[in-house]
């Protein structure tokens, strides 16, 4: 039988970890995600793993960088102004090909904000918050549960292909309560970093193969290389050349292109007499679903589009969607972060209309409900 | 070759070093220290970050990780709590440590966690053109203090020590004898451990300072440092304006990781309880 919890955003986010694995956490306390660290705070060390505490969000990041490197699934949780604390380490972390897990609780912004208020603000962020073009992987669940499974995704995903995994919750999902079943051990897919490397004497740490995924075993356990964020060749050590630079940043840059179809998940129900599609995320998912339902006892047929991989962003399904259709609502708890990247990807082929929501509030059903009416008319 | 050529990549010499610049002896004696205790190179793990002394992990055949400026300690953090069998040394320049990463170094040293720092100081930023630093000495010129530096100086071992560190080493570059057997200690002592190492900046701060002949910038290191045994003999006003060397304070505090594991009853998974 499976267990079915009752749990918390932040708690779903902590279980999902320690289930994928998790070995190091260090964080730094910002509401609205201080549960994550202070239940793995206590339970680690119970699970073969250890949490510190550090003085600030860039100690934080760098500790599970370095816990990382020496081979340990690591975590840490922050919301807004730690997130941006985190940016150059964040960057490094892409750049030297080392998994980390992010999860990020976003709240109201711009600076402190407001702690206990959600917003879905970090979006662009979280891609081109660091300098330079780095790759990244964001996963937006969009219920407790999807937070459970998603968190254990986000490992999967950055062990499997070395590269920094930033969940991105806001503050109602974080501590929203609901029903979570907890699948057995033996059902879960856990995936580990790939140690099969070659004996030291031919091993280089960015040499690829046809995967193009370095293969980076754990600092400290027989391998003597070097890791850096300075532009590296095959060997990882700095290399200023320009075709080292050149091959260096489309390498990790274009590393994920050809894992899209793993990476991007996406939920969206074919409707064919549909005109018009809703595109929302998070816990914006479940008031979507009510309004598309109002919609239609009104005589109105909606199509749902939900990104839950929304880096890479999936281009490719909101285009397919946007052929079919006349309208596409986009709605976020932004002043507009992906309906950009949707128009962008649709190259004009249906017309994006916009609802923001800002004032804290979340997107209600009646929100979109009306938006439908409104466009449809 | 050289008796230290296993420890080395020999394959990325000549090195980018200016001539005459010493962090070449402090990072020689730290070698040497590794050598008399009989370090596992495997097990070695080389922290360093940005600047001119953080250049080392190119040169070294240890695992290594260079990490953003500043940082390097917090990375050691998570390197040490992920296998804290392996034994993490960082390598830092004064500014690297004590300036963009000084929060690092106060709560690194705080925790007591068993890692060990070495920050050499040349009381300039090398590697950006000789901008001052925390440690520079108060009335010295640098790039950015064109009318004499007018901050006061960081003590960067009375600062650890502030902060809890349980050992606290000097040295210098000119007293390189010494040097081997500090940093040998600081890395055979359980805790927290830093030694800092004055090295010497021809090009930036010997350049600006009248003492552009790399020699003579050395000679000042001699008359910078007294040895903690050669003040115990001297007078007050002797002593006074100088620099205390050898270990300032070592004491037996309990480890960080130590006393997590036994307060948090920490397993290894598949430890049976
Ligand atoms: C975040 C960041 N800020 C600034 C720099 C530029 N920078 C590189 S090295 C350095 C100073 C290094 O000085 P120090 O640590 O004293 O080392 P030294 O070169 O003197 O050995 C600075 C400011 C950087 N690389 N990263
Ligand atoms: S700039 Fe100064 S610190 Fe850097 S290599 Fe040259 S002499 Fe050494
Ligand atoms: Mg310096």
């Amino acid at each position: 039988m499976k267990d079915k919890v009752l749990m918390q955003g932040n708690q779903a986010v902590a279980e999902g970890a320690l289930a994928a694995g998790v070995k190091f956490c260090a964080g730094y306390p910002i509401t609205p995600s201080t549960e994550v660290i202070e239940i793995l705070a206590k339970k680690l060390p119970s699970h073969g793993g250890r949490f510190i505490q550090m003085e600030d969000e860039l100690a934080s990041i760098g500790a599970i960088i370095g816990a990382s490197a020496a081979g340990k699934k690591s975590i840490t949780a922050t919301s807004g102004p730690g997130f941006s604390l985190m940016q150059e380490n964040l960057g490094y972390a892409a750049m030297v090909e080392v998994p980390i897990v992010i999860y990020n609780a976003q709240r109201v912004g711009p600076s402190t904000g407001g702690a206990t208020k959600p917003h879905q603000a970090d979006i662009m962020q979280t891609k081109w918050g660091s300098h330079g073009d780095s790759p990244r992987i964001a996963l937006m669940p969009g219920s407790v549960k999807e937070a459970y499974e998603i968190t254990i995704k986000a490992f999967n995903f950055s062990e499997k292909y070395m590269v920094p995994v930033v969940i991105l919750m806001d503050e109602l999902l974080a501590h929203m309560r609901e029903s979570v079943i907890i699948p057995k051990k033996e059902e879960l897919e856990v995936i580990n970093r790939r140690t099969d490397v070659a004996p030291q004497a031919e091993y280089l740490p960015y040499r690829m193969d046809e995967t193009g995924i370095p293969v980076l075993p754990p600092l400290g356990g027989g391998y003597r290389y070097n890791i850096s964020g300075m532009i590296h060749g095959e060997n990882g050590i700095p290399d200023l050349s320009p075709e080292t630079i050149d091959a260096c940043v489309r390498r990790i840059n274009s590393k994920l292109d050809k894992y899209y179809d793993d990476i991007v998940i996406v939920e969206n129900e074919k409707n064919e007499s549909a005109k018009i599609a809703l595109f929302v995320f998070g816990s914006t998912t479940r008031p979507a679903k009510g309004a598309i339902k109002k919609a239609k006892k009104a005589g109105i047929e909606v199509e749902l589009i939900r990104p839950i991989t929304i880096w890479p962003f999936p281009e490719k399904e909101v285009r397919e969607v946007a052929e079919r259709m006349d309208k596409i609502i986009v709605a976020e708890m932004n002043l507009g972060q992906t309906a950009g990247l949707v128009r962008q990807a649709i190259e004009g082929k249906a017309e994006v209309v916009q609802l923001n929501r800002v004032d804290s509030g979340h997107i209600s059903v009646d929100d979109l409900y009306h938006k439908i009416l409104e466009i449809s008319s | 070759m050289s008796k230290l050529d296993k420890y080395l990549r020999t394959d990325q010499m000549p090195h980018f070093a200016c001539p005459g610049c010493t962090h070449g002896t402090a990072w020689a004696a730290m070698i040497r220290s590794i050598e008399q205790l009989g370090l596992d190179k495997n097990k070695t793990v080389m922290v360093c970050a940005i600047g001119c002394a953080g250049r080392l992990p190119v040169y070294l055949d240890f695992p290594s990780i260079r990490t953003p400026h500043g940082r390097a300690l917090s990375y050691a953090t998570g390197v040490k709590l992920a296998n804290p069998d392996l034994n993490v040394i960082v390598f830092m320049g004064d500014g690297d440590a004590s300036a963009i990463g000084g929060n690092h170094l106060i709560h690194t040293a705080r925790r007591n966690l068993d890692i060990t720092a070495i920050v050499a100081t040349n009381e300039i930023y090398g590697m950006t053109g000789g901008q001052y630093a925390p440690t520079t000495e108060g009335g010295r010129f640098a790039s950015t203090a064109p009318f004499g530096m007018i901050e006061n100086q960081l003590d960067v071992c009375k600062l650890v020590e502030g902060a809890g560190a349980s050992f606290v080493g000097r040295g210098d570059v000119y007293h390189v004898r010494e040097l081997k057997d500090l940093i040998a200690s600081a890395i055979t002592h359980k805790g927290f451990s830093l030694v800092e190492v004055f090295t010497t900046c021809p090009t930036h701060f010997g350049r600006r300072n009248n003492m552009k002949k790399p020699s003579v910038l050395v000679e000042h290191l001699k008359n910078l440092t007294v040895s903690k045994k050669q003040a115990e003999k001297m007078t007050e006003e002797e002593v006074a304006g100088k620099l205390l060397r050898g270990i300032l304070l070592k004491e037996e505090r309990p480890e960080y990781v130590e006393t997590y594991d036994r307060l948090a009853g920490f397993k290894e998974e598949g430890e049976s309880v």
